[in-house]
């Protein structure tokens, strides 16, 4: 009773996913891009972008759902496709953040430039980097490299804090700067969300390889 | 009430055939318990021991010992008491064609000597409400034979047979693999019933019906019992490599 159709299955399943996956790491890349830039046109293709994020997220759970209906999976495979449906919802969430930044790159677009103390770029860097490394470690089925994630997250976290504390001291001190200041904090929030969502991902990896829930701050299992 | 079953070091064979090689596990009282595996694997060999009906075949033998609450089954007991304590339900509804449904209900009873008609109906009734078949067959008990049933009513019958001499076990080998969904799930929901009055033993190679009506599952291969555990554990995180290969569809 081997089951070398459904296995073929879960193979399509996973690479749609990572196509998804990468279509939702661009947009980030590009909506902080277009905000270190001030580029409107990025802005367009991110927004362009996001229907087919959410047309493959609808194709990837109605497979996935297929699956549980007609294969009535197992074990890895069960957790394997939880995880991806799991992942899925994630994925789609980046994009969306990707969405919400470059809505308000469009509002920072109407107003001069300001040379506000928050360094995004670099939250952005953070926060993509970890959305790489728990979709490779999706890849690779490294329950290892998903850990790693998560001790991302707090510098993530952290810079989030910092630039709250910074941009909100500016909004109650310049009332002049505070529409510029509250959309860089909304693309900060944004950033921190984008953390969220991999630190997610990486659990799900975790929870498929391992059988492993780890969420919030349970112990790893091996 | 149900009992536990402690079995250990039980070893099988066929002739030279080494079916069951050191099988050790504590069946829990009153739980449902699956045993699963590939064909061959051993898990209907091992039923059979627990009733003592594989010695019926004169080329087979066991060693080890089982234990069905604190009376070990293969020292110094009869085959007939332990499987007046144990019942037996096979893949094929096997009702006797010739008695009515009553007589087929009755029979264990009647072949035990029991005689009082008036207990003997009030038996009877019990075990087809148990077996949830009365209301189909009440007002047919002694007009209609056993064999005129539907096969999903067939095995209801079998089941009420079996409940009527009051066992403490029931063996269950296969028992909705010749029935359709909805007789199947007739005898799933009957095991959920059964199992707060009697220790279910069933092996099925059908895992969503393991995963349905057992709190543990057994996954034997080859002889050898690999994993045993809680239902849930074996579906979504088993143990043993072996396992997981089985119930992913990966070999077998």
């Amino acid at each position: 009773m081997t089951r070398i159709r459904f296995h073929q299955s879960l193979d399509d399943l996973k690479e749609k996913l990572l196509v998804m996956a990468g279509m939702a790491e661009q947009a980030i890349e590009r909506s902080t891009e277009a905000y270190r830039l001030r580029d409107l046109n990025l802005c367009d293709q991110v927004q362009a972008a996001e229907p087919g994020i959410n047309r493959l997220e609808r194709e990837i759970d109605q497979l996935a759902l297929d699956l549980l209906a007609m294969e009535q999976p197992m074990a890895v495979d069960l957790r394997f496709i939880l995880a991806v449906i799991k992942i899925n919802a994630d994925v789609e969430r980046v994009g969306d953040q990707a969405v919400n930044i470059v809505e308000r790159v469009r509002d920072l677009y109407t107003m001069p430039p300001l040379d506000v103390p928050v360094d995004i770029p670099r939250m952005a860097a953070l926060s993509g980097s970890m959305v790489r490394r728990a979709l490779q470690s999706f890849i690779d089925a490294d329950a290892d490299m998903a850990e790693s994630v998560l001790t991302m997250d707090d510098q993530v976290d952290a810079m989030n804090a910092g630039a709250y504390k910074t941009l909100g001291a500016i909004i109650q001190e310049k009332p002049a700067q505070a529409q510029y200041a509250l959309d860089v904090l909304f693309i900060a929030r944004n950033l921190e969300r984008v953390g969220d969502h991999a630190t997610n991902i990486a659990e799900d990896v975790i929870f498929w390889v391992r059988g492993a829930d780890v969420r919030h701050h349970l112990r790893t299992g091996s | 009430m149900g009992v536990g079953i402690e079995v250990k070091e039980l070893n099988a064979w066929y002739g030279e055939t080494h079916t069951l090689r050191s099988i050790s596990l504590k069946i829990p009282a009153n739980h449902a318990t699956a045993l699963i595996g590939p064909s061959g694997c051993g898990k209907s060999t091992f039923v059979r021991c627990l009733n003592r009906m594989h010695e019926t075949n004169p080329i087979a033998r066991v060693t080890g010992s089982v234990k069905i609450g604190d009376l070990d089954i293969y020292h110094g007991v009869s085959p007939v008491v332990i499987r007046r304590r144990i019942g037996m339900v096979f893949q094929l509804p096997n009702p006797f064609p010739t008695m009515s449904i009553f007589d087929n209900v009755a029979s264990g009873l009647r072949l035990n000597g029991f005689r009082n008609k008036k207990a003997l109906d009030e038996i009877v009734e019990r075990s087809l409400r148990r077996a949830a078949l009365w209301d189909e067959v009440k007002d047919d008990l002694r007009r209609k034979s056993g064999a005129s049933l539907s096969g999903g009513q067939q095995q209801r019958l079998c089941i009420a047979r079996t409940l009527a001499v009051d066992p403490e076990v029931l063996l269950m080998d296969e028992p909705a693999s010749a029935l359709d969904p909805i007789s199947t799930a007739k005898i799933e929901d009957l095991i959920f019933e059964l199992k707060s009055e009697y220790t279910i033993v069933i092996v099925t190679h059908n895992m969503q019906q393991a995963a349905r009506v057992a709190e543990n599952t057994g996954f034997f291969l080859n002889g050898h019992l690999v994993e045993f555990d809680a239902t849930t554990k074996i579906f979504t995180n088993p143990s043993d490599k072996r396992t997981e290969d089985y119930i992913t569809g990966r070999f077998g």
